[in-house]
């Protein structure tokens, strides 16, 4: 029968013995910090006065554990990077963990410590937290719910009102490692891949863009719909063209090669640490520089420009010299064979 | 703004084009009609060179019948359907595979036919059922996968079978006549199983231009040229321009493995009807590797959705913005039929990248 | 209709059934188990043309890197992102 010592069990979620000594001996030794450490009902913060940004995220992935992270980190960065591109700075992470009922315990482990790694890499603490237990095949394995704060750095002009014809597009690397890793790392496809997930968290390179002073003018993660799904949101919202060149976009050969493999474009591949950022077309290099100091940005790129010619729509300037369209993604990408 | 280069294969193409006039030319191959698109080739090509897509995409010319069958079987509960992922979105009459897997059906997406014989092997409480779809190229993927089920005994591995071969297909369409082509460009991948011989027909029966194609920008750019060249001198041949991969005898292996496992038998096409051994069965030997005798089943009529307009698609008759339901009702979120679900359905492809170059 | 890519052969595993000689094909990094029963002359260093998971034929290694250019932007493996991972 289950052991409790080394799986998960229903009474660990019972809130009597077994869920204390799992927290006091998984979560806390590897998360504690001073807000945590009392186990109150709320955490409580000491914020300076001035706006906060607040965001949540739920976190499902197959595998738990995929080549460059895990289900913890993804949980962390994802919450951190969409308070960053706000432009505000992380202060505090919630975190709900759903286990399934017969999660081995040395999994749950690793995860902890992937989260407390990536907390520690965007320099944030988890101050609050719970934990539920389901029954076998009811829960996926494990989700994460995590919520953060942050605070709205002063000067940040973040508007799409903003955006005009000139401005620059920069990715802040190379795209579509996650999404490839992830698929090339499911079961059922048989493939080994030395692709790894670029999930990190991008509040540092987001930090010295502003250190730099570069004027930013819109900023979002890639994540779910890729590239071309952020570009299509820049175009939507701006009314403006969004003019790409697919020579200029940053890929490793290793993920274009991948993406041929499974019959999938780049393009709309999810990514977990990069940014789309727009700037003033006199920015453009500053921004560049700012990045590549940043090892996240090493790879920074100016990918294309905004565009007056109407009707608003994403070009992409193929290698061929020819042109052809980009719009949103539409579901769930499938490894095809034609 | 960004000038792009442009090579001297398109300054070619235009220079002939003039020559010309007008030339349609049919792309038989639905990943050619995707990589037209997505290099930006079709948005080279001068006015009067018109690229037509053929029924080259085996979701497209797949049957109604077909996807129903496919997910009555994957409604049953000790049912595993291994598929392409191509197939999990086209709408059947009571839905898709993907809403059979949101109800509880069990569907697992893999790369090849051999992950569906591995899946069957290490689930023997379940019946595995691969479905067995696609041109010469992939025929023999599919024929391996039973001759390695049947080396290893597997009694709970099935296809449901719905390959098609390119040549009747051509052959329907050119004797019918109806639609008015120039010339073809050939799928580089199925050609790489066949050989170059199975087209002579097309050159000396119907005196149309031919060449086989790759899929790179440069390799259909070249081929289309090369299409040009062919039809401005007047003298059509069948002319290899995708030599790194197709020789001209094909890959006698892979038709040695499909001939071994299948014979040809006649087949439906969407709106097509039956065409002549224009698909493959199971030979005696292997029959008890058919889902439909396993189950019980029959695959039924052939029907096409209301208002949609694939089947004329797909022989090249219409293109997608003569249907009414085109980018309004059918979309790639919504799609009504198989051309907007492919990812390299003609619908889809002219949808995604911008039919306004198209 | 059929998507086919081409990579190097690393390993061959020759077996005793009629479709069960398989290779492990690297694609630049991206490794999958690929049949090689039509591909009877392949060997270790070859390049083929795979599709579906099989090896459709061989290719000569230096026409495929003229002719699928991103074969030449391939990057040494410590080159790979992933360094900032735990």
């Amino acid at each position: 029968m289950s052991d409790p010592n080394d799986q998960i069990v229903l009474a660990h979620g019972g809130g009597g013995e077994l869920t204390q000594r799992l927290i006091a001996e998984r979560f806390l030794p590897r998360l504690g910090n001073p807000l945590l450490d009392p186990l109150g009902d709320s955490a409580l913060l000491e914020l300076p006065p001035g706006r906060l940004a607040f965001t949540t995220d739920s976190h499902v992935v197959q595998p738990i554990e995929f080549p460059g992270g895990d289900i913890g980190r993804l949980a962390v960065c994802g919450t951190v990077n969409d308070l960053a591109v706000m432009g505000a700075v992380p202060r505090a992470l919630s975190l709900a963990v759903i286990l399934e009922e017969g999660l081995p315990l040395s999994l749950l482990d690793r995860v902890i410590d992937s989260i407390a790694a990536a907390a520690s890499e965007a320099g944030v603490n988890i101050v609050t937290g719970d934990t539920k237990v389901v029954e076998h095949q009811r829960g996926d394995g494990l989700i994460i719910t995590t919520a953060g704060v942050g605070e709205l750095r002063g000067g940040v002009r973040l508007d799409l009102g903003r955006v005009a014809p000139g401005d620059a597009v920069i990715v802040t690397g190379r795209i579509a490692e996650h999404g490839l890793a992830v698929m090339c790392a499911r079961e059922g496809l048989g493939l080994q891949t030395q692709l790894r997930s670029d999930v990190a968290p991008v509040n540092g390179l987001i930090d010295r863009l502003y250190a730099a002073g570069v004027d930013l003018k819109f900023m979002r993660d890639p994540t779910r719909g890729g590239l071309a799904g952020v570009l299509a949101d820049l175009c939507q919202a701006t009314r403006m063209t969004v003019c790409v060149e697919e020579r200029a976009i940053p890929m490793t050969g290793i993920a274009r090669h991948t993406a041929e493999l499974l019959g999938l474009d780049p393009l709309l591949v999810a990514n977990e640490g990069k940014v789309v950022v727009v700037v003033p077309p006199e920015d453009a290099d500053r921004a560049l520089a700012a990045c590549r100091e940043h090892p996240l940005g090493k790879h920074a790129a100016v990918v294309g420009h905004v565009l007056e010619a109407q009707p608003p729509l994403v070009e992409l300037v193929t290698r061929s010299g020819g042109r052809r369209l980009v719009q949103r993604p539409y579901g769930e990408e499938l490894p095809r064979i034609c | 703004m960004i000038q792009p280069t442009r090579s001297p294969l398109a300054e070619r193409i235009c220079r002939l084009a003039e020559r010309v006039g007008e030339a349609r030319i049919m792309e038989v191959c639905g990943t050619h009609t995707v990589s037209l698109f997505r290099s930006g080739v079709k948005s080279l090509m001068p006015a009067g060179v018109r690229l037509i897509s053929g029924p080259g995409c085996p979701v497209c010319v797949t049957s109604q019948g077909y996807i129903d069958a496919a997910c009555e079987i994957a409604g049953r509960p000790d049912v595993t359907v291994c598929t392409y992922g191509d197939m999990v979105r086209v709408p059947g009459a009571t839905g898709s595979l993907e809403r059979r897997r949101a109800e509880g059906g069990r569907i697992v997406v893999v790369y090849s036919a051999r992950d569906a014989v591995r899946h069957a092997r290490e689930h023997p409480d379940r019946q595995v059922v691969f479905l067995a779809v696609g041109f010469e190229t992939t025929a023999p993927a599919s024929a391996a996968a039973v001759m390695e089920a049947h080396a290893q005994g597997l009694d709970n591995f099935t296809l449901l079978m719905g390959h098609k071969l390119v040549m009747p297909a051509l052959n329907a369409i050119l004797s019918a006549g109806d639609v008015p082509l120039d010339g073809f460009l050939l799928p580089g991948h199925v050609s790489v199983v066949i050989g170059m011989e199975p087209y002579r027909p097309i050159v000396e029966r119907f005196g149309k231009p031919c060449v086989v194609a790759g899929f790179e920008a440069e390799q259909l750019l070249a081929a289309i040229a090369h299409l040009l060249e062919q039809i401005a001198d007047g003298r059509p041949r069948l002319e290899n321009a995708y030599g790194v991969a197709v020789r001209p005898e094909g890959n006698p292996a892979a038709r040695a493995c499909i001939a071994e496992v299948f014979e040809p038998a006649d087949t439906v096409w969407r709106a097509m009807g039956t065409i002549p051994v224009s698909g493959l069965a199971l030979r005696p030997p292997y029959r008890r590797f058919d889902a439909l005798k396993r189950f019980g089943l029959a695959i039924g009529p052939d029907y096409d959705p209301p208002g949609c307009k694939c089947g004329e698609v797909i022989q090249g008759k219409a293109v997608p913005t003569d249907c009414g339901l085109f980018a309004s009702r059918c979309t790639p979120a919504t799609p009504i039929g198989p051309c907007m679900v492919s990812s390299e359905g003609t619908c889809a492809a002219w949808y995604k990248y911008g039919h306004t170059n198209a | 209709m059929c998507l086919a890519v081409p990579g190097k052969i690393i390993e061959v595993r020759e077996g005793d059934g009629p479709v069960s000689r398989v290779g492990t094909v690297d694609f630049q990094g991206t490794r999958v188990e690929v049949g090689l029963s039509f591909t009877p002359q392949a060997g270790v260093g070859d390049w083929v043309l795979v599709h579906a998971g099989f090896a459709l034929n061989v290719l000569d290694e230096t026409e495929a890197a003229e002719t699928w250019k991103y074969l030449q932007e391939a990057e040494l493996v410590d080159e790979i992102p992933g360094e900032l991972s735990p």
